[in-house]
């Protein structure tokens, strides 16, 4: 009965998954790198050497400044150099990440209840209400996703006041990443619902003649879990992707508050000039960000799968 | 004699096979089912252990389906304790359903992976509203302990046990909201040969202790011999034979079960030779005409092929044969 005498910390560690875990070094490299970078991201006011949100703290003389070395007019020195408002590029970094980190994981969050609220009710009903949603999951899935996102991003916009546009915008980007994403989501759900719910476990919750939505919930839900974790893994690697992108073209997060994707947009204007660093390092942090992101989803499919053991 | 506990009246279920619309305007083809069951009749006393048998196909576990709600029936009446059970019907059937359940074939299919023993055991007793906190532990303590496991098994998860183990586990969930009746599918087919026989026997202890009454779906005829009281044979959805348990293996009514019993091996070695079953079951959505089971009887007539036959009255029960309670004479 070593189960019952040991802690559920223990267990955890003795689990399959952490077995996998251990014994993949590229999973420990990427899960080291987003555990510094989260760490980085949420601690940036504290780490950052100055606050880019703060104009008084700002001297446009500072602009420009290349890495490591003294300003030409202040004498001031940065580590990564600043922008072109003579923002440390560093601190940029620092909370851009936490924006890009913030945005990617609600969206991801967003798509993930959307899509598993869906999937569940098309796997478990079956009949039109399945053929609806997948038809609309199908209609969807024939756009690429930046482009479906761009279109609510828009008409978001449109239709929020412009007084509010600038604090709603990090909601409507999230709200349209998401709305784009959640496709994957609810067919991986659907499918995995319809195969659990003709397993006689569930015939045994109906014949006593359990609640439906308990049935999904505390029957299914637990069963579908796996795939999902492993989508959400991979999509949040996607969706920080995806709001660099879009902030990118523009039409992200407010210039006020730069994520890693507007501060690459504005490296790109200083690139053909010889700034490169305020390009150079945005990227990297959004390249180590989720490459590394993407990495442990691959290691946690294949520690999730049976068949790969 | 008392009422009995549930009485199952032309019971008929059909499955829409057609292919989808569009297919059928284009291929003009109309729409085709399958009659799983068709006029299926029988009635179960308390207190005793009805079996059905039947080939694979024969639509056993469409009846046990029926019966306890998972498959509506396309046509005839399900009556428990004299009740019409109306599943539609949420408040009614909640005080029904308390007092009858199921035991599935598979094990490993019918105990969620990711819940513990107790939350298994308990699930009907929190359906129901049963008992609360502490007096369900104990329950469940009890429950696992009649069944022959150990009240420390509660805190385990499913695929800490075997297969027969398992069994009692669902044998457990099953009695928890104290039922009058079980419906039990095929419950020892997926289990090893030696655990059968525990897994029957816990049953009839059970049977015994708790004045259950049993509706047994099996395929094995040995089992049936063992557990029935009573025994209906099911031929491609329809109820050929019903008789007394002891009697249809020595006095069979119906060719179709005179052929099954024949085909059994002759473990006794009494040098019986040993008859292997003539044709398959003809196609279900294409039945034969008249009497289902003509193609492959010995006796068919000219009649057989016409007329569809009605249950008679046999000295063991009844038989669905237009050459019942003569034929005796005639094999």
């Amino acid at each position: 009965m070593t189960s019952d005498t040991q802690s559920s910390l223990a267990r955890f560690w003795d689990s399959d998954i952490m077995w996998s875990f251990r014994h993949s070094p590229v999973a420990i490299v990427a899960g080291l790198v987003v555990a510094l970078i989260a760490l980085a991201a949420l601690f940036a006011p504290w780490i950052a050497p100055t606050n880019p949100y703060d104009p008084a703290a700002l001297n446009l003389m500072d602009g420009f400044t290349p890495p490591m070395e003294p300003n030409a007019f202040t004498g001031n020195s940065y580590i990564l150099g600043t922008d072109n408002q003579g923002r440390d590029v560093l601190s940029t970094i620092l909370y851009g990440t936490r924006i890009s980190l913030f945005v990617g994981l609600s969206a991801v969050l967003f798509a993930m209840v959307l899509g598993i609220t869906l999937g569940l009710i098309a796997g478990y009903r079956g009949g039109w209400v399945d053929g609806l949603l997948m038809r609309i999951a199908d209609v969807q899935l024939s756009f690429p996703s930046i482009l479906i996102a761009l279109l609510i991003f828009g008409v978001a916009r449109g239709l929020i006041p412009p007084a509010y546009r600038e604090t709603m915008a990090i909601w409507v980007l999230i709200v349209a990443i998401g709305l784009s994403d959640w496709v994957q989501f609810a067919r991986v759900v659907r499918g995995a619902t319809m195969v659990e719910k003709s397993k006689e476990y569930v015939q045994a919750a109906r014949v006593v003649g359990a609640h439906p939505v308990k049935i999904l919930i505390k029957h299914i839900l637990p069963n579908v879990m796996g795939p999902v974790l492993v989508i959400g893994t991979i999509g949040l690697a996607l969706a920080i992707i995806a709001e660099a992108t879009l902030s990118f073209l523009g039409v992200g997060v407010p210039p006020t508050q730069p994520s890693l994707g507007t501060l690459i947009r504005i490296g790109q204007q200083y690139l053909f000039s010889g700034e490169w660093w305020i390009l150079l390092f945005p990227s990297i942090a959004l390249l180590a960000l989720a490459l590394s992101v993407n990495l442990l989803g691959d290691w946690l499919r294949d520690a999730l799968n049976p068949r790969l053991r | 004699m008392s009422e009995p506990l549930v009485q199952v009246e032309g019971l008929t279920r059909r499955f829409d096979i057609s292919k989808p619309w569009l297919n059928r305007v284009i291929e003009r083809e109309s729409r085709q089912f399958l009659t799983a069951n068709a006029d299926v009749g029988f009635s179960i006393n308390r207190g005793e252990t009805f079996a059905l048998v039947g080939e694979s196909g024969s639509g056993k576990s469409t009846i046990a389906k029926m019966i306890v709600g998972l498959l509506a029936p396309s046509a005839g009446s399900i009556r428990f304790d004299g009740q019409e059970m109306d599943f539609a019907s949420g408040a009614d059937m909640r005080a029904l359903r308390r007092r009858f359940q199921m035991i599935f074939q598979d094990p490993f299919a019918s105990l969620n992976p990711r819940w513990r023993v107790r939350d298994i055991v308990a699930e009907p007793i929190v359906t129901f509203g049963l008992l609360k906190g502490a007096e369900i532990t104990r329950e469940v303590d009890r429950l696992l302990e009649v069944v022959g496991l150990s009240a420390a098994d509660a805190a385990k998860f499913p695929h800490e046990f075997s297969g027969g183990q398992r069994q009692r586990i669902a044998i457990a969930r099953a009695l928890s909201s104290k039922p009058e009746f079980i419906v039990c599918d095929e419950p020892t087919s997926a289990l090893d040969v030696s655990v059968q026989a525990q897994i029957l026997n816990l049953m009839r202890d059970l049977q015994d202790e708790f004045g259950l009454t049993y509706l047994l779906i099996s395929h094995d005829l040995s089992v049936v011999r063992h557990m029935a009281t009573r025994i209906g044979v099911l031929y491609l959805g329809r109820l050929v034979e019903v008789a007394d348990a002891k009697r249809l293996f020595t006095e069979p009514q119906h060719p179709y079960t005179r052929m099954l019993l024949d085909a059994v091996p002759d473990l006794a070695l009494s040098g019986r030779r040993r008859k292997p079953v003539l044709g398959e079951i003809p196609n279900p959505i294409d039945p034969p005409s008249g009497c289902a089971f003509h193609p492959r009887c010995p006796l068919a007539a000219d009649i057989c092929k016409r007329e569809t036959p009605a249950p008679r009255p046999t000295p063991t029960g009844q038989a669905a044969c237009h050459f019942a309670g003569q034929n005796s004479e005639v094999a």
